[in-house]
């Protein structure tokens, strides 16, 4: 049984003389004890919520849960206010976002370390400051005793990250949750952060849900990995499976917008077009197809169900999903050492820092990035799999990528450029090579 | 098919809708704000009310605010007073005049009070600020010099309580609704300086106008078009709340003896200040012109209150 | 903490020179001069040209000003026109009335507003947040004296409540140590002078409070909702910790910072207010003193005043500032 298993959570946010807004849309997925699972979206498509909303942290008026969370049997959303308190803290924990906004001001760091302590653990004076000195020293806080009298506005912003993390570890907590807690802070600052949180969960078993929208912290640090658009999961797979064969065309486009440092120069950078939608909901369809480029009658067909169109355990919240050829990963497996930029702080700190990083689970993480080029080319090929690829007619189509129907203008947007497609001789080879990556990795 | 071209021209609509931002002008925003904010609305009806009364006033007025018509009525020696009555609605004053011409006239006298010495307030309290304002973003060390010393005795001026400083006025002027109207509007100078000084500093500090200053805009024209304009609206807010102030500043002294002392031009402050030497026999007429400066006040403080929230960028959604 | 509190001692010294060059020239500057201001409008041509050779009125004036600072610095402010005593005594004599009554009225408005600010905020759009805030934009805009007035008639005169002036029961043979009656009642154990005087404070006191507490009320109720959406706060609760010690360590501490300022800053405005109290009631501090003064232009008193009140004020900032840095680690100098 897992440790957290949330089902079709939803929040709404109801205002007077306002449209209610739900920022959660049925979101499910579980977190395993000692396991490692990402959220991923862009800003507002309601991680941050599905966070608070497992903390009990949501304001109580003008807010409605629904849906379950079950955290090792308990109803999270069925405890009285002081049963949630007990379990705030001591079971349940939250790393945030901001870390100078996210300490008190006026109250010094010490203070803010022991009150958890003596909140859970009963430690008192000197008992607790000692041990929070033990838990400054643990997340890497140099010169514990002086910094536990210093105010948050005397640390630096990697370090007043490391005390938010040394109070939400303080009593052990069965499950931590992180809300993007590198976003603010500086790239090397970051991999250290990630590093840290890495050691502990490694360390203590404690399983971590990690909200983020940095793909290379996913690639670094999760196991399972949930893709959240307008506050429903699109897609949820294993790390591997899903920078391998990114299915849901969100999830394909999210990946190829990452700049390649083996692209050619002036190659165009691909973005997914827009921002989330709050015009067009669920119930009418699929929230994504007006940013879609593979959008057809069917998206506005009601809400589409999770399937499992390429591997079991695979899910995909897709009418119209993106089906490479099963061989199409080995043109990237050739290219393999030219790893994207935007994953490779996560790379990097990942596989290393892990007491299990050996030569054999290295490998797979970079073959996996890469074939995020290699999925791609079937989604703009017009004959491969005529099928699967979408068409729509260009009346329907007022926007600037009105030529998404031609292959040739659909090449520069979608993931894999003309190029890898031009290149056919790989292919033969590639089956085998590809084919087994997410089957190694999902192992 | 109908159908399906419909749903073709929803997408499409909905895709359109993608790119497209709805913004909004700040300006716009903030005064949408304001026609939904209850206390807005109340405010500005309380105002327009009061402002019609004071400009027809004098013309609705059903006797003359200085005809002691009902003079025999009337012994204030022996507490004998004349309450509400058919011809008199509001009864009639120590003098045997008719309390609700005296009202309805006096609302001018407070508007011209209220609006003279804010704008007095305002005029030259902005004049300070921008000068201090402009000479502390702008104008380098010799320009915070300036603004220091500008701002010093700006401090100072707020150090006097504005009672006093409205009764020095009152000494070396005279009394007079002049020497009321310069004295309440000194007393606003500082509170507009320093908040314009203040927002205009907060302005210069932002990257717009560092932008401005690097594409070679000219100093004057950063600061008049660019920096003034977007640090007003606190100091517009501050004016719709300082005529309330006002307005009760005004009646405070017209009750310490230093209002207008004409009485052929009848003022709520000076009514007030005449009618608490008969508060135990006759209390409504002090009532009256007290109850008529608290829903005036009472008006600009809703509005400018209102304001205040619509313009908050904190509360923007 | 010691420099920070001599360097803004240093600052002061030019706001007070500054001041008293104002309050010179407006002595010159009104009808008949320093001399009539000395002698009242009663004095006749023979005295004024007397006082103006005495007081050097025919000699530069920056040696007149020079004169001025120096009476100023030894306390010497003249003599009241209406009493003939130095204005400095008759200020001794007053200032304890005022204090008492004006620190009364400001704990009044502390006690009240605080809890009904913070609650207000609470419970946002309750009925206690709807009745404080619109209470308190009334209160805001009633005149303080006609407060005064309503709340003497209806509790004094009509319900007999309370005393309706003075400060004490006349015929009440309290023991005076400090001038504070009810501390005075306190100290020398008499404590129905003490309730005696205490109940002479109480509408008095609501009167002055009424401005202190509408803008306590608002500003607790503002600073405690921006606190409560912090992320700090958040944090507090993601701990689990008790309510208490969310509320109390992490959401007043911070809300509160702000009204500490204001509080201050009313302190300095309450002796306006005291002015127009103190006359209604009848309550013989300086206030009660200063209206007749100002009808009598007992300009000595009122130039005595000023520069008292001014000293006051930038005083109470002083304190204001220094508090402010004990409570905020974020201003404090190291």
């Amino acid at each position: 049984m897992p440790l957290l298993s949330v089902d079709e959570l939803t929040v709404t946010f109801t205002a007077r003389g306002r449209r209610d807004v739900r920022a959660v849309s049925g979101v499910s997925f579980s977190v395993d004890q000692g396991e490692v699972v990402g959220l991923v979206g862009e800003s507002g498509c309601g991680k941050s919520v599905t966070s608070l909303a497992l903390m009990g942290l949501l304001p109580k008026r003008g807010v409605t849960v629904g849906g379950r969370a079950e955290f090792d049997g308990t109803d999270l959303f069925g405890l009285g206010d002081a049963k949630l308190r007990e379990m705030r803290g001591s079971q349940l924990a939250m790393i945030f976002q901001d870390p100078l906004s996210s300490l008190n001001p006026v109250v010094p760091i010490g203070v803010q370390v022991t009150e958890i302590l003596s909140r859970h653990r009963g430690l008192k004076g000197e008992a607790a400051r000692k041990e929070a000195a033990h838990l400054l020293d643990r997340v890497g806080i140099p010169d514990p005793r002086r910094r536990l009298k210093e105010y948050p506005h005397q640390l630096s912003g990697g370090m007043r990250q490391r005390a938010l993390i040394a109070m939400a570890v303080a009593c052990a907590p069965r499950l931590l949750i992180a809300d993007e807690p590198t976003t603010a802070l500086d790239v090397t600052i970051q991999a250290q952060i990630l590093e840290l949180l890495k050691e502990l969960v490694d360390e203590e078993g404690t399983a971590l849900l990690m909200i983020t929208h940095d793909l290379g912290v996913v690639a670094g640090l999760c196991d399972q990995v949930n893709v959240l658009y307008a506050g429903k999961t699109v897609e949820s797979a294993g790390r591997r499976e899903l920078f391998a064969s990114p299915t849901h065309p969100y999830a394909n486009g999210l990946l190829g917008s990452i700049p390649r440092l083996d692209a050619p120069r002036g190659e165009p950078l691909r973005p997914v077009r827009g921002s989330i939608n709050d015009q067009i909901a669920w119930a009418d369809g699929c929230a994504f197809a007006p940013r879609c480029d593979h959008y057809t009658l069917e998206c506005l067909q009601g809400t589409p169900e999770l399937t499992e169109p390429r591997t079991p355990g695979h899910q995909v919240r897709c009418v119209n999903p993106v089906l490479s050829p099963v061989g199409a990963g080995d043109v990237a497996v050739i290219e393999a050492p030219h790893i994207v930029t935007g994953l490779e702080t996560g790379l990097e700190t990942g596989p290393e820092t892990g007491p299990e990083a050996g030569p054999g689970t290295e490998q797979p993480a970079p073959g996996a990035v890469t074939a995020v080029a290699a999925a791609a080319p079937a989604t703009g090929e017009p004959s491969g799999e005529a099928g699967t690829v979408p068409t729509v007619e260009p009346a329907g189509k007022p926007a600037p990528g009105a030529d998404v129907t031609t292959a040739g203008g659909a090449a520069p947007r979608t993931v894999t450029q003309a190029r890898d497609g031009e290149e056919p001789g790989g292919e033969p080879a590639a089956p085998s090579a590809a084919g087994e990556e997410p089957t190694e990795a999902g192992s | 098919m109908s159908t399906k071209t419909d749903k073709i021209d929803r997408l499409a609509e909905l895709t359109a809708q993608t790119e497209t931002s709805t913004g909004h002008s700040l300006a716009y925003e903030a005064f949408r704000r304001l026609r939904a904010s209850k206390m807005a609305v109340i405010g500005a009806c309380i105002i327009a009310v009061f402002v019609v009364l004071a400009v027809l006033g004098p013309w609705i007025a059903p006797y003359s605010p200085t005809a002691q018509a009902w003079r025999g009525e009337v012994l204030p020696a022996q507490s004998v007073f004349v309450g509400p009555r058919g011809e008199n609605w509001l009864g009639l004053d120590h003098l045997g005049r008719d309390e609700f011409s005296r009202m309805l006239v006096g609302a001018r006298q407070t508007l011209l009070v209220g609006v003279v010495s804010t704008l007095l307030g305002f005029t030259v309290g902005c004049l300070i600020g921008v000068g201090a304002g402009a000479a502390a973003t702008l104008g380098g060390r010799l320009g915070r010099r300036i603004d220091t010393v500008v701002m010093r005795f700006i401090d100072m001026l707020l150090a006097l309580p504005s009672l006093l400083l409205a009764v020095s006025v009152a000494a070396v002027l005279g009394q007079s609704l002049t020497t009321v109207m310069i004295a309440v509007g000194v007393v606003q100078i500082p509170i507009f300086a320093r908040l314009l000084r203040g927002a205009m500093l907060a302005q210069g500090g932002s990257d717009y106008v560092l932008a401005s200053q690097a594409l070679g805009v000219r100093k004057r024209r950063i600061v008049l078009g660019h920096i003034v304009p977007n640090s007003l609206s606190p100091v517009i807010v501050q004016a719709t709340l300082s005529l309330a102030t006002a307005i009760i500043e005004a009646a405070a002294l017209s009750y310490l003896g230093l209002g207008n002392p004409d009485a052929a031009v009848p003022e709520w402050g000076v009514m007030l200040a005449q009618a608490q030497r008969f508060f135990d026999a006759a209390p409504m007429l002090a009532v009256y012109p007290s109850v008529g400066i608290i829903i005036t006040a009472l008006g600009f403080t809703l509005l400018g209150e209102a304001m205040r929230e619509a313009l908050d960028p904190k509360l923007r959604s | 903490m010691l420099r920070l509190v001599v360097r803004r001692l240093l600052q002061l010294i030019p706001t007070l020179l500054g001041l008293s060059v104002l309050l010179f020239l407006w002595l010159h500057k009104l009808p008949g001069g320093p001399a009539a201001a000395m002698l009242g409008e009663r004095a006749t041509a023979a005295d004024r040209i007397r006082i103006e050779r005495a007081l050097g009125l025919d000699q530069p004036l920056w040696v007149q000003y020079g004169r001025f600072l120096k009476r100023l610095g030894e306390l010497d402010l003249g003599t009241s026109t209406q009493t003939g005593q130095p204005v400095w005594e008759e200020f001794v004599q007053r200032f304890p009335a005022t204090v008492e009554l004006s620190v009364f009225a400001m704990l009044l408005a502390i006690a009240v507003g605080i809890p009904l600010g913070y609650f207000a905020a609470r419970r946002r759009g309750g009925w206690l947040d709807v009745s404080a805030v619109s209470g308190s934009l009334l209160g805001i805009c009633i005149p303080v004296f006609f407060l005064a007035f309503i709340l003497k008639a209806i509790f004094a005169v009509n319900l007999g409540w309370f005393p309706s002036f003075g400060r004490q029961t006349t015929g009440l043979n309290a023991t005076e140590v400090t001038g504070f009656y009810v501390l005075d009642g306190l100290l020398t154990g008499e404590l129905d002078a003490a309730w005696d005087a205490l109940v002479h404070l109480v509408l008095p006191a609501m009167a002055l409070a009424s401005i202190p507490l509408a803008i306590i009320v608002r500003m607790t109720r503002a600073s405690v909702l921006e606190v409560l959406g912090e992320d700090y706060v958040r944090t507090a609760e993601s701990k689990g910790l008790h309510r208490r010690v969310v509320r109390g360590r992490h959401v007043l501490r911070n809300a509160l910072l702000p009204v500490v300022t204001v509080i201050g800053l009313l302190t300095g405005s309450l002796l306006s207010g005291a002015v127009l109290t103190e006359s209604v009631f009848a309550f013989g501090g300086i206030g009660s003193f200063l209206r007749t003064a100002i009808d009598a232009r007992d300009y000595p008193v009122l130039v005595g005043f000023i520069m008292f009140i001014a000293l006051a004020y930038v005083v109470l900032n002083l304190l204001v500032d220094l508090a402010y840095n004990l409570i905020d680690p974020r201003v404090r100098v190291h």
